[in-house]
């Protein structure tokens, strides 16, 4: 299924990230997105995220398609340059892969082989270019194909927390050009702002995934506010989180990420939800946010 | 300029071997300026070689390593206390070993790393950084280079890892993309951040055939 097809129908949309394990035990984690089989119509899986060597993204996504799970297939242009990642698209097509991500990439200094070379020979704009001139049969040489590959529904993500705003609005725009048709943002815990950027993006009419990322402690939520670019929990939420005993800490979390998926919900055209190893709480954030 | 360090002694040491007699030479240019070179570096580097038992045969102190021409004349003063040594120790950039190497017939040891500086800076000492990359972009940057200044040499605009004007790789590492786009902004052309830029052709960083048959590039590269 092509994730554009649910847009179309109106529905409101929810995907939740997979993060490929480092090693070989894969069963385990996609046993886990069992629960979440009837509640979330599709899975990004992560293409090394965060620089961190693991299982391929293009793998992962054809064992979720082995047991009837969508998946999301995210590239980054960090690792391959333009061969390998028009070779990929073709894998993708032939492994019968719908749905493709495209990203930048994080760079391999923030990852576990800061010494890697980055490779960045195409950035995401370019990425989107070269998938659609495959779909039209002719690779980035100009070259012909054998076959054209299926159409993929692709995706791309913005950032609507970075400062400045404008200049991510106007990579945002080339993306849409380009052959975006969808977009996952970065984690949203400031609706205001939220509501400000959807407003600044609606010319594009293209649908938008809010970015929801599952807090697990004040630490980390202060963790990203340092670290993270474009991610800010503000106090209130913190403070919220931090006056409940550590045992109703989960509870609380979950019930703050329901809160803001209803409070989403009416600006956006579905929520995109990063768990970070709390696959197992999404089911029930998403009945509290009244799903 | 071409920033160089000094390698660590040790491994200077180990890649020399058992070779006993040395011959000392360091650059008087860039290496100087870095203090991995110059009477410094000579002084510096003998007292170092002496210390773990080696014989320093003669040291020379050249101005510019990188100029063949300069190193040739100014070696063959030198061409007896070279032949006593095994081997040459040399306190200078990559461009200056090469340069060595190929006017003497002798094995030649660098004692400097030399450090990136994100690309060639100017002839003057300046803050920007070119890569040569053979299709110049600075026309529609605002004048300030997208491959040098950002990180990932994005073209289309900035990644999503910029915080406060900074990388996402460095907090203290201005980003590249936030500063093209307020010099833009201050010149009235952010316009030409709307047109996709298409991907760099990297075989534009190679030499042509065409340039290698001028006699410019024989002169630059030929001795
Ligand atoms: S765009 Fe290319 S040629 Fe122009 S300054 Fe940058 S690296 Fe040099
Ligand atoms: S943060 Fe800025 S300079 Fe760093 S890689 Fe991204 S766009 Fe380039």
């Amino acid at each position: 299924m092509k994730l554009i097809e649910r847009f179309e129908q109106g529905k409101f949309v929810i995907t939740c990230e997979v993060g490929p394990p480092k090693g070989i035990e894969i069963e385990k984690v996609i046993d886990e997105l069992e629960a979440l089989r009837s509640k979330v119509d599709a899975f990004n899986v992560t293409d090394l995220q965060s620089s961190v060597m693991r299982v391929g993204s293009l793998a992962t996504c054809r064992l979720l398609k082995d047991r009837n799970l969508e998946p999301i297939c995210q590239l980054t242009c960090r690792d391959r340059n333009r061969l390998g990642l028009q070779s990929d698209v073709l894998s993708a097509a032939v492994l019968g892969i719908k749905n493709l991500l495209c990203l930048t990439g994080d760079h391999p200094k923030l990852g576990d082989h800061p010494e890697a070379m980055p490779v960045f020979d195409l950035d995401s704009v370019q990425l989107l270019s070269a998938i659609k001139a495959l779909m039209d049969g002719k690779d980035m040489g100009g070259n012909d194909l054998e076959g054209r590959p299926p159409d993929f529904c692709l995706g791309a993500v913005v950032n609507p927390g970075a400062e400045p705003l404008e200049p991510q609005i106007m990579k945002m725009e080339k993306k849409v050009e380009a052959g975006a048709e969808f977009f996952q943002t970065q984690a949203v815990y400031e609706v205001d702002k939220f509501a400000a950027f959807i407003e600044k993006v609606k010319h594009l009419k293209v649908p938008v995934m809010a970015g929801i990322v599952l807090l697990k402690s004040p630490a980390m939520a202060r963790f990203m506010n340092a670290n993270v670019a474009g991610i800010y929990v503000p106090d209130q939420i913190i403070n919220e989180l931090a006056g409940v005993a550590k045992e109703k800490r989960v509870e609380k979390s979950l019930e703050i990420s329901a809160r803001l998926i209803r409070e989403l919900k009416g600006l956006c055209q579905g929520i995109h939800i990063m768990s970070l190893g709390w696959e197992r709480h999404i089911p029930a954030v998403l009945e509290m946010a009244g799903f | 300029m071409l920033f160089t360090q000094n390698k660590p002694i040790e491994e200077v040491l180990e890649s020399l071997g058992t070779e006993k007699n040395i011959f000392l030479l360091a650059c008087n240019g860039c290496a100087e300026a870095c203090g991995t070179g110059g009477e410094k570096g000579l002084s510096e580097m003998g007292a170092e070689l002496e210390k773990a038992g080696k014989k320093i045969t003669g040291t020379c102190l050249v101005d510019f390593l990188c100029n063949k021409v300069l190193v040739t004349t100014r070696l063959s003063r030198e061409m007896d206390k070279i032949q006593q040594a095994n081997s040459i120790v040399v306190l200078t950039c990559g461009i200056g070993v090469q340069a060595v190497s190929a006017v003497v017939d002798k094995v030649v040891h660098p004692a400097d790393n030399t450090v990136s500086l994100g690309g060639l800076a100017g002839l003057w000492p300046s803050d920007e950084r070119c890569q040569a990359c053979g299709d110049c972009a600075l026309d529609y940057t605002g004048g300030i280079c997208p491959v040098t200044s950002c990180t990932k040499g994005l073209l289309n605009g900035p990644c999503g890892g910029a915080a406060d004007g900074k990388c996402e790789i460095d907090s203290e590492k201005d980003c590249g993309w936030i500063k093209i786009y307020e010099r833009l902004e201050k010149v009235g052309r952010l316009e030409n951040l709307k047109k996709i830029r298409t991907p760099r052709d990297h075989s534009k960083m190679l030499p042509s055939e065409q340039l290698r048959k001028t006699s410019f590039y024989d002169i630059e590269t030929k001795t």
